[in-house]
C-alpha cells in the first residue's frame, strides 16, 4: 500500500447473526480489503444485496466487525473519540429526507457543524461561512435559511448535507448512494457538487448501483457480488475492459442510450423451485 | 404507419381534485398507440405520467378526476360505456394495466396458482379446477421463460425480478392487445430489468401482446424496447418522436436537459462529458406558468414564452414538439 493511503480496509468480514439458541448466519461481507488515497473518489459498485452498505456502515462506525480492520491514517478507526472521528469522516446518506431532525431548522444543522471542529466560533463568522458554502452548491441562503426539512425538495436536502460536509472539511465523505432518491434532472447536480467535493481535496466513498454514476464520478473502482470484492482497480480500466466474468455480465446488463441490446435470444434462465427456494 | 392506431387518446385532460386545490395532472395529451407499437413514455417524476396511464385505463384513483378529451381502446370509448362492460370487456381482455410497484400487492398467503383462479374465474364465470389453470397457466407461464413450478411457490419465496415478471404474466393470461406498464424496472437491478426487458419483448414477439405503454424515468430503459418516445413536462407532451430520432436530435429544450442529465454508460465514448442538470424545479401545478410551462426553467426562453402557449409543431411528418423555436423562432 502506498504511504497517501487515507482509510485501508484490510480483510474485512462481517457476518450478521440472528437468533439465540438456533443460530442462523448471514454474511454481510466476506474478506474485503482496498484503500481509498487522499482525495481520491472510489466508487463502490455491486447489486442489492451485495455488502457495499455492510462495508459503508463499518466505516461509520455504525457496525462492528467480525473479524479484519479499517485504518485511518494507520490507526485503527475504534481508536478515536467520536468527536475526533467524526470531525475526519463523515457521511451522506440514501434518503435526504431521513437525514434531518424534523424539529429544528437547517440553520442549527449547519451551525452545529461549524461547532463540531471549532466550538469557539462566533456567530458572524460561522454565518459568513455557512453563506460561502451553500453560494459553492447553489442555494441560494434565503431559499433555505431559517427553513424546516419539510418545506424543501430532495435535492436541496441532499445539497444541503454536501454543504455540511464542506463545513467540517473531513477527509473522507462516505456517500452511500447518495443520488436514488432524487429526480433524474437533478442528479446530475449532486454529482456535480460531489465533484467539488474533491476540489476540496476530500476523499470520497461513493457507493451505488449505478455503473454510469460510478464511471462519471470515481478514479478507482470496486466491484462487489455477494460480499466480496471481485475486481479493483482504476474506473478506466475495470469498468471500460473488465477482466472478471461477473463484472463483464453487470455491464453488459447495464442499459445504454445509443445501442440497443439483441433481445431475440431466448431467455436461458429457467430456475428450478430449489434454486428458487435457494 | 398504414396500421389501425389501438389507442387513441385526445386533447386527455384530468385533474386532482381536493382540499389542497385542483392540480392539473393531465392537461391535454394527445396520443396514438398503432398496433406492434411500443410508446415510452418519460419524464421527471410529478409530470403526470401515471395519472395519464390511469386516465388511458379508466381506473381513476381517489381524487383523480377526468375532465374531458376522448379516449379510444380498441374501439371502446372508455369514458362514455358503463362501468361494468368497462371492467368486463376492456380491462385485462383487451387492455392491461401494471401499475408502480404492483408486484408489492400479491398476497402473501396464498400461492400464485390461488391468484390465476381468482383471475380465471372472473372472466369465465366459472370456478376452474386447480388442473385447468395447471395447464393453462403453466403454458403461458413457460412461454415466457418463466418455470410451471412457480406457480407453486408463494411470493415471498420470489426475488423481486421474477415477483415482477409473475405480475407481467399474470396479466398478460388474456392475451390483451394493449398492455400499459408503469415503472416495472425502477425497483429492479440492472440483471433482473433486463430479463424483464426480455419477457416484455418476447410478449410482443409472440404476438400476446401488440401495443406496448411503457412508463418510465429510466430513458436508456425505454430505449431498448420502445419504437416511440414521449416526453411528458408538467402535464402534457412536448416531444413525441420516433426513439433514435428523439435521442440523436432532441427538439424541445426540455428533452435536450433530460439527456444532458443522464450519467449513462457507454463503453465507446470514454470521456466524461460534464453532466449539466435543468436548473430551478418542476412548477406547482395547480398553478402552472402562463404561456410555455417550461420557460421559467428554459434557457431559450423569450420574453414571448411567457406569453403564449406553444402549439403542436409536427416536423417531418412524425414528430410532434411543443415548443416555439420548433418551427425556426415565433
Amino acid at each position: 500500500m502506498t504511504s497517501d493511503a487515507l482509510l485501508e480496509v484490510k480483510n474485512l468480514t462481517k457476518i450478521y447473526t440472528r437468533g439465540y439458541i438456533r443460530v442462523s448466519h448471514q454474511v454481510g461481507c466476506m474478506d474485503v480489503s482496498f484503500s481509498i488515497c487522499k482525495g481520491e473518489v472510489l466508487g463502490l459498485l455491486g447489486q442489492s444485496g451485495s455488502g457495499k452498505t455492510t462495508i459503508a456502515n463499518v466505516i461509520l462506525r455504525l457496525i462492528k466487525p467480525t473479524s479484519g480492520s479499517v485504518y485511518l491514517e494507520g490507526k485503527d478507526i475504534f481508536s478515536y473519540t467520536p468527536r475526533d472521528y467524526y470531525a475526519r469522516v463523515q457521511q451522506i446518506f440514501q434518503d435526504p429526507y431521513g437525514s434531518f431532525n424534523y424539529f429544528y431548522r437547517i440553520d442549527r444543522v449547519l451551525h452545529k457543524a461549524v461547532t463540531l471542529k471549532n466550538s469557539q466560533t462566533f456567530y458572524a463568522e460561522r454565518k459568513r461561512r455557512i453563506a460561502e458554502v451553500l453560494d459553492i452548491v447553489g442555494l441560494n441562503p434565503s431559499e433555505v435559511l431559517g427553513r424546516y426539512p419539510h418545506q424543501l425538495s430532495g435535492g436541496q436536502l441532499q445539497r444541503l448535507l454536501i454543504a455540511r460536509a464542506l463545513l467540517i472539511e473531513p477527509q473522507l465523505v462516505v456517500a452511500d448512494e447518495p443520488t436514488s432518491m432524487i429526480d433524474a434532472s437533478s442528479r446530475a447536480g449532486i454529482l456535480n457538487h460531489l465533484l467539488t467535493l474533491k476540489e476540496h481535496h476530500i476523499a470520497i466513498l461513493f457507493i451505488t448501483h449505478d455503473v454510469g454514476q460510478a464511471a462519471y464520478i470515481s478514479d478507482t473502482v470496486v466491484v462487489m457480488h455477494e460480499g466480496k470484492v471481485v475486481e479493483q482497480g482504476e474506473a478506466s480500466k475495470v469498468l471500460f475492459a473488465p477482466e472478471h466474468p461477473y463484472t463483464r455480465r453487470l455491464l453488459s446488463d447495464v442499459p445504454r442510450l445509443h445501442e440497443k441490446w439483441d433481445l431475440s435470444q431466448e431467455i436461458v434462465s429457467n430456475p428450478t423451485v430449489s434454486d428458487l427456494r435457494g | 404507419m398504414a396500421k389501425e392506431p389501438l389507442v387513441i387518446v385526445e386533447n386527455l385532460r384530468g385533474y386532482y381534485v381536493g382540499q389542497f386545490g385542483i392540480v392539473q395532472g393531465v392537461d391535454g395529451v394527445s396520443l396514438t398507440l398503432s398496433e406492434g407499437e411500443a410508446v415510452g413514455l418519460v419524464g421527471e417524476s410529478g409530470c403526470g405520467k401515471s395519472t395519464l396511464a390511469q386516465l388511458v385505463t379508466g381506473v381513476t384513483g381517489p381524487l383523480l378526476h377526468y375532465q374531458g378529451g376522448r379516449v379510444l381502446v380498441d374501439g371502446y370509448e372508455v369514458y362514455k360505456i358503463p362501468q361494468e362492460v368497462l371492467r368486463k370487456e376492456v380491462l385485462c381482455k383487451r387492455l392491461s394495466y401494471i401499475p408502480q410497484a404492483a408486484m408489492n400487492s400479491l398476497n402473501p398467503v396464498k400461492r400464485i396458482l390461488d391468484f390465476l383462479q381468482d383471475v380465471v374465474q372472473e372472466r369465465t364465470a366459472k370456478k376452474p379446477s386447480k388442473s385447468e389453470i395447471w395447464s393453462t397457466a403453466g403454458e403461458h407461464f413457460e412461454s415466457l421463460g418463466l418455470s410451471r413450478e412457480v406457480l407453486k411457490l408463494y411470493p415471498h419465496e420470489l426475488s423481486g425480478g421474477m415477483k415482477q415478471r409473475v405480475v407481467v404474466a399474470i396479466s398478460t393470461l388474456w392475451n390483451p392487445k394493449i398492455l400499459v406498464v408503469d415503472e416495472p424496472t425502477s425497483a429492479l437491478d440492472v440483471s433482473s430489468q433486463k430479463l424483464l426487458i426480455k419477457t416484455l419483448a418476447l410478449l410482443r414477439e409472440r404476438g400476446m401482446v401488440k401495443s406496448m405503454l411503457f412508463i418510465t424515468h429510466d430513458i436508456p430503459v425505454a430505449r431498448q424496447i420502445c419504437e416511440t418516445l414521449a416526453v411528458m413536462y408538467c402535464g402534457q407532451l412536448v416531444e413525441v418522436g420516433p426513439v433514435e430520432d428523439v435521442l440523436d436530435t432532441p427538439c424541445h429544450p426540455y428533452t435536450r436537459g433530460l439527456l444532458a442529465a443522464i450519467a449513462s454508460y457507454e463503453p465507446s465514448e470514454k470521456g466524461r462529458a460534464r453532466l449539466e442538470s435543468i436548473p430551478g424545479r418542476p412548477p406547482d401545478m395547480r398553478n402552472p406558468p402562463p404561456g410555455c410551462r417550461f420557460h421559467p426553467r428554459c434557457s431559450l426562453a423569450r420574453e414571448s414564452c411567457a406569453r403564449n402557449e406553444p402549439p403542436e409543431v409536427i416536423l417531418d411528418g412524425h414528430r410532434m414538439v411543443r415548443c416555439w423555436r420548433a418551427k425556426g423562432g415565433l
